[in-house]
């Protein structure tokens, strides 16, 4: 229970057989933050000051250090940011945990014995998160960044002019900078529940025991990602989501098919809902919900808020250097990723309205180009995927059939479910589909959506299209080894060509055809 | 096989059309013209229903199976009801701004179950008295009276108020929260709604709120079927019971070469195809037993379910290709396409009913049956009593398929007209 869970925290302030005494928290913290860290001494001018050491920091750093840029990095917390923490890869780890106990449990569909009553051991799965934070924390350690020749300062940056930046008192002059601070879980602002605690993902990942009951607030792709988890550890999860419609931005099938999926994992998802107050009732939390004209309160014994995230641009006295924000959307970028100071570019969660791992990368580099080497690239000529890691995953490319619609584009889907394809069949995945959405007449891609087990690692055959212009009809020759889910895009690719076939080719066949039968 | 007479086929579909009007007749409160929603006892009225009983009284005057004067009886009951009831709209009022609340009290007809002010179901109401507005035509002080009373109806629904200065008309209201809208998501049964709305004389919606209701539409090629995509087939077929959609396009039809009612035909092939698939490895699935649709369906409580392995998913809209299914088919699914695909819907309704006969007694279509969900005594689900909406949409469009006699009635209807003009509709008999 999450008193349990908080009281666990406290007791690991005071040591003992705890998570932070482990050898791999050990290894984590000596990488992403030495205790024994002393700053280097500024050089007199940095090619490049980035601030934040986040994914899209880490990126920007080491891309600039490898082409021969002196480089400071400045990092509050931990190296790694919210990716390698308490983000991606924390969570996904547990989310593969979650699956290995949803498949037991239901393995009589696999052709398996079932063990009824499998006993979920969450604190095992959290050491297994650990250690596998502590793996990956190995690449961008301090040590190591510093090895590629960027000096890493670790405190709280603070602009003191268009070109000169402090940290822990030492002044720091730069050509270019970079912010990279991210973002933040944001707060709702529900009376009662500060008072009464509450986890978002900034501390979900210290917990040592699986909460009883949980409500996350959010219907989001972080809500659901950690609602399915943690229901499938046990825990009686419900979802409560304000908008009445289930993942909103998402593609109606999509939000279906993973409405369904959460059903049957016996998640409560409560739409169009309002969490109106919450109090603490002893080691429980009680939790008022309005509906419409309904109400109704839902006792649990932790709360997940999973209502997005807020970009960091606290604290950094942005207007000395000139820099625009606004707290909601975070510094104000063009397309090039520069801010309103010429000298400074933004990356990553401090600037995009898409908080993704892959956007803060790819945005990184692009500022780093547009900064140090007179590149031109545009933030908006990149195709970004992005995947909601629940099961099945939803991933997501390019443009939605409702916005080219709203944008006058016509355009034809091609569908195929993924009880058509013999992989998914031979796997018990057959739920969820390939829709790939062509201009329509042609076969141009200009979006899809993918949902499937593994809809992460199928959406990128559809990006790398749409990136190198290739069209639908081309990918149906595309050999897929068989048997593979991916084949199911090469089925909408068939189904392109049989609808639509190109006039030459067609005008081929018919040829060949008419030979034949003289 | 013998092959099926076409006397034969008359037959069936009589009988069938037959049981489907008598539902109504066996259902309406004399005193208000209020139609129970099911046959369940102490069931509320369901405002569609009554807009369904008022479309199919015609369609028994015509086949003598009522005298003229008791459908028009029925109908002005009905009608009167509507247009004294109270407008306030209170929590026990009937409605508010000319629509009215989804379910009412079958005596008092004031508002229950809290239900919300419902704009689709207030619509398929007023098409109810539209169409028995355009077959009583005659002189007589009652037929002229019924018709002043349906226009009234119509001309009061505010179809402006109902866009809640939004884009779109919201999808329904209440007194203790004010308008619900849970987005329009693509296609729908709503055409006749917005037709409805864009004909009004007095409270039209915005112009442009049939292209931003359409603006969701999917164009999908599934199973090497292109179409516009719905996965439940009662959206392909409500708004069919009044407008005849063959040859007539609106902007998107016509810029992908089809209409409704063949995109309503494709729906039928997309159907069977997932049933041959039956990827849920359902009992009873094949191109000849199909009827995924919003209908009744067994619950986790109901007798013969405890062993059934999966979840039940009871009254919804079930659909293909992605559910929900849980083995539950509407038997009367088949009937009620029969005018889009007549050879595969007649084959289909003969070869449900063999198999599966308890589901159709007396030629009257149960809401749904499950045939892989036995009971101790070796019998399979049935959805007990009969649904008014089920009902009406086999007897409307049986009688679509053999007179056309309300797709003629409402093609002369000019609110209708306007409507469909208004929406971008062109071609065909418009």
């Amino acid at each position: 229970m999450t008193a349990m869970a908080t009281a666990t925290c406290m007791q690991r302030q005071r040591g003992g057989d705890l998570p932070e005494n482990e050898p791999a928290e050990h290894e984590r913290t000596h990488n992403v933050r030495p205790a024994d860290w002393r700053n280097p001494v500024p050089v007199q001018r940095y090619d490049l000051v980035v601030i934040g050491a986040g994914t899209a920091g880490l990126i920007a750093a080491r891309t600039a250090a490898a082409k021969g840029a002196k480089v400071a990095l400045i990092e509050r917390h931990l190296l790694g940011g919210t990716c390698l923490n308490i983000g991606c890869l924390p969570s996904k780890a547990l989310i593969r945990t979650s699956r290995i106990y949803a498949e037991m449990r239901d393995a009589d569909r696999y052709g398996a014995l079932a063990s009824p009553g499998i006993p979920a051991d969450f604190a095992l799965a959290m050491r297994r998160v650990r250690q596998i934070r502590a793996r990956a924390s190995r690449s961008d350690s301090a040590q190591r960044l510093t090895a590629a020749g960027v000096d890493v300062f670790f405190g709280q940056a603070a602009f003191t002019g268009a070109d000169s930046l402090s940290v822990k008192g030492a002044i720091l002059h730069f050509a270019k900078a970079v912010i990279a601070t991210g973002a933040r879980p944001a707060t709702p602002s529900i009376p009662g529940l500060a008072e009464a605690g509450f986890l978002t993902n900034e501390n979900a990942f210290e917990l040592s025991e699986a909460p009883r009951r949980l409500l996350v607030i959010g219907g989001g792709p972080l809500g659901c990602e950690m609602a399915q988890a943690f229901c499938r550890f046990g825990v009686r999860t419900v979802i409560v989501q304000k908008r009445p419609l289930f993942l909103p931005r998402e593609e109606r099938d999509a939000a279906q098919v993973l409405s369904d999926a959460f059903a049957r994992d016996g998640i409560e998802v409560r739409l169009n809902t309002r969490v109106v107050n919450v109090r603490a009732e002893g080691t429980r939390k009680v939790v008022d919900l309005v509906s419409d004209d309904y109400e109704s309160t839902v006792t649990v014994d932790a709360i997940l808020a999973g209502t997005g995230r807020v970009p960091s641009v606290h604290g950094l006295a942005l207007e000395a250097a000139g820099i625009d924000y606004d707290r909601r959307h975070g510094i104000h970028v063009d397309d090039f990723l520069r801010t309103s100071n010429p000298r400074v570019y933004a990356a990553g969660d401090a600037c995009l309205a898409h908080k993704f791992n892959d956007t803060a990368d790819a945005s990184a580099r692009i500022a780093v180009q547009n900064a140090l080497f007179h590149a031109r690239r545009r933030w908006s000529s990149l195709t970004i995927p992005w995947c909601t890691y629940t099961d099945p995953e939803i991933a997501h490319v390019g443009l939605y059939v409702r916005h080219a619609r709203e944008r006058g584009i016509p355009v034809d889907t091609y569908t195929v479910p993924m009880h058509d394809v013999d992989r998914a069949i031979a796997d018990d995945e057959e739920t969820g589909f390939v829709k790939i959405t062509v201009d329509e007449g042609t076969d141009r891609i200009r979006g899809a959506t993918i949902v499937a087990r593994h809809a992460g690692e199928m959406i990128s055959e559809i990006t790398l299209a749409i990136e190198a212009r290739i069209g639908l009809r081309r990918l149906a020759h595309v050999v897929h080894p068989y048997p593979t889910q991916a084949e199911a895009i090469r089925k909408a690719a068939d189904a392109c060509n049989r609808a639509r076939p190109a006039s030459r080719a067609q005008d081929l066949v018919s040829r060949s055809l008419h030979w034949l039968r003289r | 096989m013998d092959p099926i007479t076409s006397s034969e086929n008359e037959g069936l579909l009589d009988d069938v059309e037959r049981a489907a009007f008598d539902y109504f007749r066996h259902t309406v409160n004399p005193a208000n013209g209020l139609v129970a929603d099911t046959t369940r006892e102490h069931w509320p009225c369901s405002i569609a229903v009554v807009g369904f009983a008022l479309s199919v009284y015609p369609v028994a005057v015509e086949r003598g199976w009522v005298a003229r004067d008791e459908a028009l009886e029925s109908s002005l009951t009905a009608l009167r009801f509507f247009r004294d009831s109270d407008q306030r709209g209170a929590p026990d009022s009937t409605g508010y701004n000319g629509f009215y609340y989804h379910f009412l009290d079958m005596r008092s007809g004031k508002r229950i179950w809290r239900s919300e002010l419902s704009m689709i179901d207030t619509a398929i109401l007023i098409a109810g008295a539209l169409t028995v507005r355009m077959y009583f035509g005659g002189e007589t002080a009652r037929e002229a009276e019924l018709r002043e009373i349906a226009d009234q109806l119509y001309r009061r629904v505010d179809w402006r108020w109902a866009q809640n200065s939004g884009r779109t008309i919201m999808q329904g209201w209440k007194p203790e929260s004010g308008f619900l809208h849970y987005g329009w998501e693509g296609y729908s049964e709503s055409i006749i709604l917005y037709v409805l709305a864009l004909g009004s004389p007095t409270h039209p919606p915005a112009p442009d709120t049939y292209e931003a209701w359409t603006a969701t539409y999917q164009w999908e090629n599934l199973y090497d079927i292109d179409f516009l995509y719905a996965g439940p087939l009662f959206i392909h077929q409500f708004s069919h019971a009044w407008i005849d959609f063959r040859g007539i396009r609106d902007p998107f039809m016509r810029a992908k070469r089809s209409d409704y009612f063949e995109n309503s035909r494709r729906a039928v092939l997309v159907q069977r195809e997932y049933m041959r698939r039956n990827p849920g490895e359902f009992i009873g699935y094949d191109e000849q037993c199909w009827g995924l649709t919003a209908c009744d369906g067994p619950n986790a409580a109901d007798a013969g379910t405890a062993n059934a392995g999966r979840r039940l998913f009871g009254y919804t809209a079930r659909g293909v290709p992605y559910g929900p299914d849980d083995g539950t088919l509407a038997g009367w699914a088949a009937a009620a396409s029969l005018p889009f695909a007549p050879e595969i819907a007649l084959a289909t309704m003969r070869t449900m009913a063999r198999r599966y006969p308890e589901m159709v007694l007396d030629h009257r279509y149960a809401s749904a049956f499950n045939p892989g969900l036995i009971d101790s005594d070796g019998r399979f689900w049935i959805s007990p009593g009969y649904y008014g909406l089920d009902q009406g949409i086999v007897a409307t469009m049986i009688e679509n398929h053999r007179t056309q006699l309300i797709w003629r009635l409402m093609r002369n209807c000019a609110y209708i007209v306007t409507g469909l003009r208004r929406a971008g509709f062109a071609g065909g008999w418009l």
